[in-house]
């Protein structure tokens, strides 16, 4: 039984410091929606509103369609993952995932089989009289996620749980989130600053900056279609140019800068305020001539093979920094360090876009 | 107390706060208000109290500059009160005993700090700690035992030719205070070492290393380098053992002689032979001054706070 | 650190344990003695009969078992309230933080005599104000004496809890509200087990400081003794050997205490060692 979480208009403030402002998001039940952002952004205080152990100072939060306000931690159908797990150093692992049946008056022998069943969901199988100590990484990991399991949450609320792990161990626990949330269909509130996990693992993504929710969508939306400058620069790379707004038809635009005139793609939305344009260095080409429109020379100054594509780096006019992607397949020519080439990009692929939507 | 109540919630939070408020009203606050209050007031039979004669004065105060006579400080002849005398004797030798602690335990607690090895260390504080939990009253008997005049420390003394006549300990030797002196410092020495030794450990030893490295002599790395950093387990140490040397009763008078009064002992007599609570009361009042006192200057000589002193 | 210097410092740590334990071997030995007046010198010859004039003593006995008394009564009341002080001073801060400490810690540094004085005359006063001279309560008495003992063993438990509150990850907490638990079961299940080691610490200090507490028992008693007064008053009027029978049976009991706790602590120390190891081989199995 999972649950839909609905913030309305909710702001937090700690004193005269504004957290979160104007949050409103609504969460389907048994989705994977992650917050992304920079530290200080504002999606810890969320995460810690929805739990219950802050009240917004405004607005409302409702779970299951239920006002939360008032109602205290331990009240709400809520588990939350913590930071550092805070997992009970004094209890065997069974006791631990069993914790929130005790304090339910459930009896004993229900509890350790419950904490059994829930050892072999997460693939610890034999683990159940073990002290946390003998526990690796992320052995402990799927331990706070069984405990959490175990109160049969409507929300679960994870707060950046694989940021102390090592790169591989990372990659791995990714997909066994994935699935598990697959298989429970609790519906995951997840916070983190890593783009790469949030895009791969959710179904929508809610950006945030300063308190400000930016953009909400899923993974692809948010890669292909930023709504501002922060977006698209948090998830990716960016080349961006600055310069003048001309006339706008059928969507696309034209901007004039110190490095030429470009054409890219413009949304309704974005019109009206100053924008820069904004294009990904995997749709930026490189060849020997200029292209008919939004091309521009580079010099080349570092060429660095990074696996699947190799990155391209130089200088325009001006010093401005220029990167490309391109593939390694063997047939794509690569420019050595020195060269000079041309750089273009399809409008259809470039956007113009205002900056970040902050406290005024 | 926001803190408190989110945390326990309100039931538990009243209830810590409860014990606290009785612990420091009920057992700390009121009962030295009411030790300060009547040490003002004379000395009445239950009837008389909250009437005529129960009037607020320095009367027993006073009491303590009654009873001159003569004798001699230091070698000059003086004149001055009898419990004055014993005052002035049980700061002065209290004071000699927190320096003979100092000096004995500080190398102890810098080789414990800094020398012995840290897998022995629980091992080498439980050894020391074994005495400490003989009770004191024990270890000044044991004493008593040992100074006796047929006793094995005479009887050692004659053995080794040190000594001819069997020497009469208790009544002193160098002074009528040298069997206080020589077991207070015993039973209150380790007193000085916990505090010294924490205050050293948490000294790194690279420093002491880095000193000796730029040719610093032994004496100069400790006069500059380690004991600066113990300062506040130096003053702890002092202030201690000071309060505890001056405050026995039962050390002066297990080991002591008819000629070594401590002031504590005065203390008892107006309590328990006058009956005179107030004016135990009055004199407790002025001992507890000393101590204060004691207490300031060790803070204002050594430059350490209150909260240091208190570990 | 020369080898000089180490070697000195060993041998000075050996002295300073000679010099501590000598006497009390001393008076241990006197038990034994043969003679009228506890000495080891002249030594009249072995023999038991103190140990049985220790046993036929009923007023010691009974002052022991006073002494035991007060001790549990102290404890009892000084180990609820040093840990509540405890959790009250980890959750405050600021001035009145500092004020309240400074209240707490001050009786460990105030002579026991004036402990003693001022809690007779404060619950005698009490007594009279109230005008239930004859209540029990309000005169002296053992029960004076553990009161006035508290005051100042309930600093030192707090001083222990508070040390170890300070190494509590208060997230425990958060995690075992998030699960659905009440504050009671909170603090039942996850703050006092992590608490544990100090409050039994605490209870074991507050036990042995209250058993050998002299001044304060003193100024308070009224008829019925405690085994440190009662000592204090046979070495003060005349004195047999049996007190030094008592100490080498105390003496006993201290060493046979220090070495169960030693051992206990060595075996947990490597226990907790295996368990870290066992995490670590769990780890690099994961990554390799």
């Amino acid at each position: 039984m999972s649950a839909g979480i609905d913030l309305e208009n909710v702001c937090c403030d700690f004193g005269s410091f504004r957290a979160v402002d104007n949050a409103n998001v609504s969460i389907k039940p048994g989705e994977f929606f992650s917050f992304l952002g920079p530290s200080g952004c504002g999606k810890t205080t969320i995460l810690r509103m929805v739990s219950g152990f802050i009240e917004p100072t405004q607005g409302a939060i409702r779970i299951g369609g239920k006002d939360m306000r008032g109602t205290r931690p331990n009240q709400r159908p809520t588990a939350l993952i913590f930071q550092n797990l805070a997992l009970f150093p004094l209890m065997p692992i069974w006791e631990n995932i069993s914790f929130g049946l005790e304090v339910r008056g459930v009896d004993k022998a229900t509890r350790r089989r419950k904490a059994e069943e829930l050892l072999t969901l997460v693939d610890l199988p034999g683990a159940a009289d073990k002290m946390v100590s003998q526990l690796s990484g992320g052995q402990k990991q799927r331990v706070a996620i069984a405990r959490a399991l175990a109160v049969e949450p409507q929300v679960m609320l994870l707060d950046e749980p694989l940021s102390a792990l090592d790169l591989k161990l990372r990659q791995h626990m990714r997909a066994e989130l994935r699935a598990i949330q697959k298989r429970t269909g609790v519906t995951f509130i997840y916070i983190t600053h890593d783009q790469g996990e949030a895009l791969a693992m959710s179904d929508r993504v809610g950006v945030m900056s300063q308190g400000r929710i930016q953009q909400i969508a899923d993974p692809r939306d948010i890669y292909d279609n930023p709504v501002n400058g922060f977006v698209a620069s948090f998830v990716g790379e960016n080349n961006v140019f600055e310069g003048t707004l001309g006339p706008v038809a059928e969507g696309i635009a034209t901007l004039s800068g110190p490095h030429g005139s470009f054409r890219a793609r413009i949304t309704p939305e974005a019109q009206g305020k100053p924008v820069k344009l904004y294009v990904r260095p995997e749709h930026t080409r490189l060849s020997a001539t200029a292209a008919p429109e939004n091309s521009v020379e580079v010099e080349v100054t570092e060429v660095a093979f990074e696996g699947a594509f190799i990155s391209v780096h130089g200088h325009a006019a001006a010093g401005k920094r220029i990167s490309a992607e391109v593939r390694n397949d063997g047939v794509t020519p690569v420019p050595a360090v020195g060269d000079k080439v041309f750089a273009s990009f399809d409008a259809a692929r470039a956007l113009l876009l205002p900056d970040a939507n902050v406290r005024g | 107390m926001q803190d408190l109540i989110r945390r326990y919630g309100t039931g538990l939070s009243a209830l810590f706060c409860l014990l606290v408020a009785f612990w420091i009203v009920m057992l700390i606050i009121l009962p030295n208000f009411a030790m300060f209050e009547q040490s003002f007031r004379p000395y009445l039979p239950v009837a008389e109290i909250g009437g005529p004669k129960d009037v607020y004065s320095l009367a027993n105060y006073g009491k303590i500059l009654d009873n001159g006579f003569e004798t001699t400080i230091f070698g000059l002849p003086v004149t001055m009160p009898i419990h004055i005398k014993t005052f002035l004797d049980t700061v002065f030798y209290s004071s000699l005993v927190t320096f003979f602690t100092l000096v004995f335990a500080y190398p102890l607690a810098y080789y414990l700090a800094k020398i012995a090895s840290p897998r022995s260390i629980p091992t080498l504080l439980l050894l020391l700690f074994i005495p400490m939990w003989v009770s004191e009253a024990l270890r000044a008997f044991a004493w008593y035992v040992i100074l006796t005049f047929n006793g094995p420390l005479n009887a050692a003394l004659k053995a080794l030719g040190i000594i001819e006549e069997s020497i009469r300990w208790q009544n002193g030797v160098f002074t009528s205070y040298d069997a206080i002196v020589i077991v207070l410092t015993y039973c209150y020495v380790l007193f000085m070492l916990f505090p010294i030794y924490t205050a050293i450990t948490s000294l790194d030893t690279n420093q002491i290393e880095a000193a000796e490295d730029l040719g610093s002599p032994w004496w100069r790395t400790h006069w500059r380098v380690v004991i600066p950093h113990a300062k506040p387990g130096i003053a702890s140490g002092c202030v201690m053992v000071f309060m505890l040397s001056a405050g026995s009763l039962l050390v002066p008078t297990v080991v002591g002689s008819t000629k070594a009064n401590w002031f504590p002992q005065t203390i008892y007599t107006w309590f328990n032979d006058a009956l005179d609570w107030n004016t135990g009361a009055a004199y407790s009042m002025i001992f507890l001054l000393v101590c204060i006192f004691f207490v300031i200057l060790m803070m204002r000589l050594f430059k350490v706070k209150l909260s240091d002193i208190a570990k | 650190m020369s080898r000089n210097r180490t070697l000195l410092g060993h041998f000075y740590f050996a002295l300073f344990v000679l010099y501590l334990l000598v006497p009390l071997i001393v008076m241990a030995g006197a038990a034994f003695n043969d003679s009228k007046l506890p000495t080891v010198a002249p030594w009249k010859g072995f023999t038991w009969a103190w140990f049985g004039e220790l046993w036929a003593d009923q007023t010691l006995w009974g002052a022991f078992l006073n002494s035991i008394l007060v001790a549990l009564a102290v404890v009892a009341l000084a180990v609820p309230i040093g840990t509540a002080a405890a959790i009250v001073l980890n959750s405050i801060s600021g001035k009145f933080r500092a004020t309240l400490y400074g209240f707490m810690v001050a009786p460990v540094l105030a002579p026991g005599l004036v402990i003693g004085i001022s809690t007779v005359l404060f619950w005698n006063q009490m007594g009279h104000t109230l005008g239930a001279e004859d209540v029990a309560l309000f005169g002296r008495g053992l029960h004076l004496s553990a009161l006035g003992q508290v005051s100042y063993i309930a600093a030192y438990v707090m001083l222990l809890v508070l040390a170890r509150l300070q190494s509590f990850d208060p997230g425990l907490e958060e995690a075992a509200l998030d699960l659905g638990a009440n504050h009671g079961q909170v603090l039942r299940r996850i703050l006092l087990p992590h608490l544990y080691p100090a409050i039994a610490a605490s209870a074991a200090i507050a036990f042995f400081q209250s058993i050998e507490n002299f001044n304060v028992t003193l100024f308070t008693k009224a008829n019925e003794t405690t085994l440190t007064v009662y000592v204090f008053s046979q070495v003060r009027s005349g004195i047999t050997p049996k007190i030094n029978a008592l100490a080498f049976l105390l003496i006993v009991l201290t060493l046979v205490l220090a070495l169960v706790y030693e051992m206990n602590r060595r075996r947990r120390a490597r226990i907790e060692a295996e368990r870290l190891a066992e995490a670590r081989r769990a780890e690099e199995a994961m990554l390799a």
